[in-house]
C-alpha cells in the first residue's frame, strides 16, 4: 500500500496544477496516472487560454462573456472565480517559462476567439496545450512530486454510508499497467480526480483514445452526482476523416467558412449576422450541419475552412501547426487549398459536481478539469476557457485538499433543500443490472482509513481476476464500437426524442452484453485488453448519463438542441441536471442555477452573435 | 468448452513465474495462457484467410515474457482492410480490435502530439499515427524502437529516456514569482521566442534516441532529446546569464554534447522536424565560448 497526504489521479493540466499547489502547500503529494504525464490529452489543445490581462479588458467582462456563452446555465460564483484567478495563474505560467507567443514589445500575445468581447486568448502558436502541459510537468519534477505513471486507477476507496454525503474517500485502487500489480493508494488528506473528459463515448471525436471518462464514472458509482452531462460540445472544425481538431484560432485569425456553392454561409444564410465565423461553437456547428442537410455541403459531408488569404507569413507565425495537421491527417495543403471540416465531439461541459474549491459531496474527494463540473461552462463552453479552468480549479483543489482555508464555498453540492426530483419517460427500465462488482468499496460504514482501501483493493483484485480468467464471452471492442455508433447517430448536434430513446436502448443493451465481457489476453504484462475492458464499462455509464439528461431536458439551450423543443425555457429549465448512481440504476434530480454574482445578478438574455 | 475439461488436459503444465496469487488461480491462468497460444496460431491462419483484395499486409513484432508461444520473439501477419488516409496506427488498432485483442502498443492522441507511438516502421523510427500506409512498401514491418528493452510486443521501456530528459534540470529555476498585486509577465523578445520555438516542440517520443548510434553505445550519453531540452532553456533569455552558465556546465560534462558525432540520424527521424544536430552543434560552440571565458 502506498500512502501520501494528497493523491492526484491524472496528470493533464488540471492534475499537474493540483499537484504543484498541494505540494507547495506542504502536503506530501503523489500523482497516479494511466499515461506518462507528458502524454496527457491537454497536450493536444491548440488555440489558447483566456485571461483578462490588458487595459480595456477586465475580469468582469470575461465573466459576462462566459455567462452569456453558457446560455445562463453557468454558476456565477464559479465563473467569477475563473475570471478573477485566470490572470494571475496565466502570468505564473509565463514565469514558469511557458513559451507564449509574443508581441513586438515582448509582452504575451492575445487573440480573438468565438464569443469573446475582447481579444483575451493568450496563446503559444497553435500548440498552447503542449506548452502548458510540459511547463507544468517541469514544475512537478522540480517540486519533487512523486509520479506513478502507467498506473490505471480503477476504483475509489470510499465508505459505504447510506447517504453519499456521509461518505468519505480514503484513497484509490491502482493497477500497474506494466506488471499487473493491483495496489492501494491511501490518501491521508484527499483524493483529487483530474482524469479528463469522456470523448470516446462518441466515434468522431477530437479527444484522445485515453479520454474514457474514468474519473467521472468512478465518482458516479461512488455516489457523487454527475452534473449537466447532456451538454456535449461539438467543435465545428474537425477534419472529416480523423476528427483531428483545426483550432478556432484559424477563425480567430480571420479564417472563413464556405459551403459547396462558395457562399460565406454564416452571413449569407443568416446564422450569425454580426459575428459570422466567430459566433460561439454550438451556433457554428449547427450552421454547418444545416448547410450539409440542405444539400450545400461539400461531398454531402462537410464544409470548407479557408485561411489562404491570411498569407503564408501570418499562417507560419501563428498557425503553423494547423498546416501540419491538415497535411498529415487529411492530405490537404492549407496554404493552397481550403481545408475540409465538420463538427466533431470535443468537450464534455458536464462532470463530477464540485463547488468552487473543487470539493464534491463526498468528504475528501475532489475533482478538477474537464472531468469536473464547477459549472463554469454551463450549456456551452467558450473556446479558450477550458485551459484557465484547469489551472484555476486545479490549483484551488490542490490547496484545499492540502488543508488550506479557501473560505466557505457558495455553490452547494449533494442533495439539499433546494434540489428537486426529476423524472424521465424512458423506454427502458432503468432498474439495476448486476455488474458483479461492488460500487462503493467499504462493506460497513464503520470501517475507516486503511481498511477501506484494503477492502477496495481486495474487491478490485477479484474483479480483475474474474475478467482475466473468464474464457469466452463478448470482447469489449465489440461493445464499445456499437455504443460509440449509437451515440454518434442519436445524441449528436441535433437530437430528438426518438433518437435519444434508441440510444438508451442501445446503452441498455451494451450494459447487458457487458455482463458477459471477457479479456482474451491472459498476460499480466501491459495488458491493454484488460484496461480497455474496464474503460468500456465507464463509457457505458457515461453514455447513459448524457442520454438520460438529454431526454429529460425538453428545451433548446446551448449545445443541447431538441427538434421538438426549439426554445430556451427559462421558467422551467434554469436548473442543473444531476444524475447519481443509486444501487445500480441512475437517479435523476435537479438544482437551481446560481445567477447571483459578487456585484450583480446575471439576467438571462437572448444569445445573438 | 468448459473449464473442467481443459484443466484435466493440462494437469502437468509447466509452472511459470508470475505475480503472487493462489495456486488454484495460477493454474487456471496457466491454462488460459495455453489456450491463448493455441488461439493465436488460429488467429494468424484466420487473418491470412481474410486477406482479400483491398487489404494491407502488416508484419508486427510479437513478444510477451509471460505467454507461452510468445516468449520467443516472432512476427505476426495481419491483413487489414485498407481505406484512404489510413495510418500505421489505424492498421494496428484494426488488427487489435478485430483479430487479436492481445496485440499491445502505446497510443493516445492520434495526432502526433502525445509521443506514445514511436515504432520502427520499415526500418525507420516514426510515429505510427503520422505515417500514412500508402507511403510504405508492403508488407509493412512494425517493430518496437531499437536499443530499448521490449516490455511486450511494440511497447518499450522508456525509463532510461525519461531519466535522461530529467537529468538536464529541465525547468525554470527562478523562484521569484509574481503575486496578485504585481501581475507582470517577463518580457521576451519575439526573436528570442522564435529561437527556442523548434526546440520547444519535443513530444518525448524517443525516436531520436533510438536512432542514435552513440546513445546505443554509451548508456550515459544524454542523447539528442535531452540536449535539445537543455537547449530550449539555455537559449531562453528570460532566465539570465547565471543559469545559462549552469546549464552549459551540465551539457559540457563527459557524456554531454561532445559525444555527438553529427551523424544526423536524430534530425532525420524527429517527427517534429526539430533540427537536433544543429542545436547540439550550436551548444558545442557556446560551450567553447564558455570555456574561453572561464578557464
Ligand atoms: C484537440 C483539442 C484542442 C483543445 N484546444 C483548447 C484550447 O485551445 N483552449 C482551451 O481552453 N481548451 C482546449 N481544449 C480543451 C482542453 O484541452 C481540455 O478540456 C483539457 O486539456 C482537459 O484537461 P484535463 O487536465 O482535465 O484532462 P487531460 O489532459 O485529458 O488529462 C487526463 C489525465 O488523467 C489521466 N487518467 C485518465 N483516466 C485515468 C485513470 N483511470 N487512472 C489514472 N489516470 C487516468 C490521464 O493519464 C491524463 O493524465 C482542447 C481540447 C482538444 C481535444
Ligand atoms: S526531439 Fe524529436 S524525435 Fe526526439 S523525442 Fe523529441 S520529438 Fe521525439
Ligand atoms: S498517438 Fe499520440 S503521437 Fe501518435
Amino acid at each position: 500500500m502506498h500512502e501520501h497526504d494528497v493523491i492526484v489521479v491524472g496528470a493533464g493540466g488540471a492534475g499537474l496544477r493540483a499537484a504543484i499547489a498541494a505540494q507547495k502547500a506542504g502536503a506530501d503529494t503523489a500523482i497516479v496516472t494511466k499515461l506518462h504525464p507528458v502524454r496527457s490529452h491537454t497536450g493536444a489543445a491548440e488555440g489558447g487560454i483566456n485571461a483578462a490581462l490588458r487595459e480595456g479588458d477586465d475580469w468582469e467582462l470575461h465573466a459576462y462573456d462566459t455567462m452569456k456563452g453558457s446560455d445562463y446555465l453557468g454558476d456565477a460564483p464559479a465563473i467569477e472565480t475563473l475570471a478573477q484567478d485566470a490572470p494571475e495563474d496565466v502570468i505564473r505560467l509565463e514565469h514558469w517559462g511557458m513559451p507564449f507567443s509574443r508581441e513586438e514589445d515582448g509582452r504575451v500575445s492575445q487573440r480573438p476567439f468565438g464569443g469573446l468581447s475582447f481579444p483575451r486568448t493568450t496563446y503559444a502558436g497553435a500548440e498552447t496545450g503542449h506548452h502548458l502541459l510540459h511547463t507544468m510537468y517541469e514544475q512537478v519534477v522540480k517540486h519533487g512530486v512523486q509520479v506513478y505513471d502507467e498506473w490505471f486507477v480503477s476504483q475509489l476507496a470510499v465508505t459505504d454510508h447510506d447517504d453519499p454525503e456521509d461518505r468519505r474517500c480514503h484513497g484509490v485502487v491502482g493497477y500497474d499497467v506494466k506488471s499487473g500489480e493491483v495496489a492501494g493508494f491511501k490518501a491521508n488528506k484527499g483524493v483529487i480526480l483530474a482524469t479528463g473528459g469522456p470523448g470516446q463515448v462518441f466515434d468522431h471525436t477530437t479527444n484522445a483514445v485515453s479520454c474514457t471518462g474514468d474519473g467521472q464514472a468512478m465518482a458516479y458509482r461512488a455516489g457523487a452526482p454527475l452534473e449537466d452531462m447532456e451538454f456535449v460540445q461539438f467543435h465545428p472544425t474537425t477534419l472529416p476523416s480523423t476528427g483531428v481538431l483545426i483550432s478556432e484560432g484559424v477563425r480567430g485569425e480571420g479564417g472563413i467558412l464556405y459551403n459547396d456553392e462558395g457562399e460565406r454561409f454564416m452571413f449569407e444564410h443568416g446564422y450569425a449576422n454580426n459575428e459570422g465565423e466567430l459566433a460561439s461553437r454550438d451556433v457554428v456547428a449547427r450552421a454547418e450541419l444545416t448547410e450539409v442537410g440542405e444539400g450545400r455541403g461539400v461531398d454531402d459531408e462537410y464544409v470548407h475552412l479557408d485561411m489562404r488569404h491570411l498569407g503564408e507569413e501570418r499562417i507560419m507565425d501563428r498557425l503553423e501547426n494547423i498546416l501540419h495537421l491538415a497535411e498529415d491527417f487529411e492530405g490537404v495543403d492549407g496554404l493552397v487549398e481550403p481545408m475540409p471540416v465538420k463538427p466533431g465531439q470535443h468537450y464534455e461541459m458536464g462532470g463530477i459536481e464540485t463547488d468552487e474549491n473543487g470539493e464534491t459531496c463526498i468528504d475528501g474527494l475532489y475533482a478538477a478539469g474537464e472531468c469536473a463540473c464547477a459549472s463554469v461552462h454551463g450549456a456551452n463552453r467558450l473556446g479558450g476557457n477550458a485551459l484557465p479552468e484547469l489551472i484555476v480549479f486545479g490549483k484551488r483543489a490542490g490547496k484545499h485538499a492540502a488543508g488550506e482555508d479557501l473560505g466557505e464555498a457558495e455553490i452547494t453540492t449533494g442533495r439539499t433543500d433546494e434540489t428537486e426530483p426529476g423524472e424521465v419517460d424512458s423506454p427502458v427500465s432503468l432498474g439495476a443490472v448486476d455488474t458483479s462488482d461492488e460500487d462503493v468499496a467499504a462493506d460497513g460504514a464503520a470501517i475507516e482509513g486503511e481498511s477501506v482501501v484494503e477492502h477496495a483493493v481486495e474487491s478490485e483484485r477479484e474483479r480483475v481476476n474474474h475478467l482475466l480468467e473468464k474464457d469466452e464471452g463478448v470482447q469489449h471492442a465489440e461493445i464499445r464500437e456499437r455504443l460509440q455508433k449509437a451515440m454518434t447517430e442519436n445524441v449528436n448536434v441535433f437530437r430528438n426524442e426518438e433518437g435519444l430513446k434508441t440510444a438508451l436502448r442501445e446503452i441498455r443493451k451494451a450494459r447487458e452484453d457487458y455482463q458477459d465481457v471477457y479479456v482474451d489476453d491472459p498476460s499480466r504484462t501491459f495488458n491493454t485488453d484488460l484496461q480497455q475492458t474496464i474503460e468500456t464499462r465507464n463509457l457505458i455509464d457515461i453514455a447513459e448519463t448524457i442520454t438520460l439528461g438529454a431526454l429529460a431536458r425538453d428545451e433548446f439551450r446551448g449545445a443541447h438542441w431538441r427538434q421538438e423543443h426549439q426554445e430556451r425555457k427559462d421558467d422551467e429549465w434554469l436548473k442543473h441536471t444531476l444524475i447519481s448512481w443509486d444501487e445500480g440504476s441512475p437517479d435523476l434530480w435537479y438544482k437551481p442555477v446560481v445567477l447571483e454574482g459578487e456585484n450583480k445578478t446575471y439576467e438571462p438574455k437572448e444569445r445573438s452573435y | 468448452m468448459s473449464t473442467q475439461e481443459t484443466s484435466a488436459e493440462t494437469e502437468d503444465a509447466q509452472p511459470e513465474t508470475e505475480p503472487a496469487g493462489s495456486s488454484h488461480q495460477d493454474r487456471r491462468m496457466q491454462e488460459k495462457r495455453e489456450r491463448q497460444a493455441e488461439r493465436d496460431r488460429q488467429t494468424e491462419a484466420d487473418a491470412e484467410a481474410e486477406a482479400a483484395e483491398n487489404t494491407v499486409q502488416i508484419k508486427v513484432f510479437r513478444y510477451d515474457p509471460e505467454v507461452e508461444g510468445k516468449q520467443e520473439p516472432r512476427f505476426d501477419d495481419f491483413h487489414v482492410p485498407f481505406e484512404k488516409g489510413m495510418t500505421v496506427l489505424d492498421a494496428l488498432i484494426y488488427a487489435r480490435d478485430h483479430f487479436d485483442s492481445s496485440l499491445t502498443f502505446r497510443h493516445s492522441c492520434r495526432q502526433a502530439v502525445c509521443g506514445s507511438d514511436a515504432f520502427f516502421i520499415n526500418g525507420s523510427q516514426r510515429l505510427g499515427c503520422k505515417t500514412q500506409l500508402v507511403e510504405l512498401e508492403e508488407p509493412v514491418r512494425i517493430e518496437p524502437l531499437p536499443h530499448q528493452d521490449v516490455v511486450k510486443d511494440l511497447v518499450v521501456d522508456m525509463q532510461h529516456f525519461y531519466e535522461q530528459m530529467e537529468a538536464v534540470e529541465p525547468y525554470f529555476q527562478e523562484e521569484d514569482l509574481p503575486d496578485a498585486e504585481n501581475l507582470e509577465e517577463q518580457r521576451q523578445d519575439p526573436e528570442n521566442r522564435e529561437k527556442i520555438k523548434m526546440s520547444s516542440r519535443c513530444i518525448w517520443c524517443g525516436a531520436c534516441m533510438s536512432s542514435c548510434n552513440i546513445a546505443a553505445g554509451d548508456n550515459e550519453y544524454l542523447g539528442p532529446a535531452a540536449i535539445n531540452k537543455a537547449y530550449k532553456f539555455a537559449m531562453d533569455d528570460r532566465e539570465g546569464e547565471d543559469l545559462k552558465q549552469h546549464r552549459l556546465n551540465i551539457l559540457e560534462q563527459e557524456h554531454g554534447v561532445w559525444r555527438c558525432q553529427t551523424q544526423f540520424s536524430c534530425t532525420n527521424v524527429c517527427p517534429k522536424d526539430i533540427p537536433l544536430t544543429e542545436h547540439i552543434q550550436e551548444l558545442k560552440r557556446e560551450a567553447v565560448k564558455n570555456n574561453l571565458k572561464f578557464w
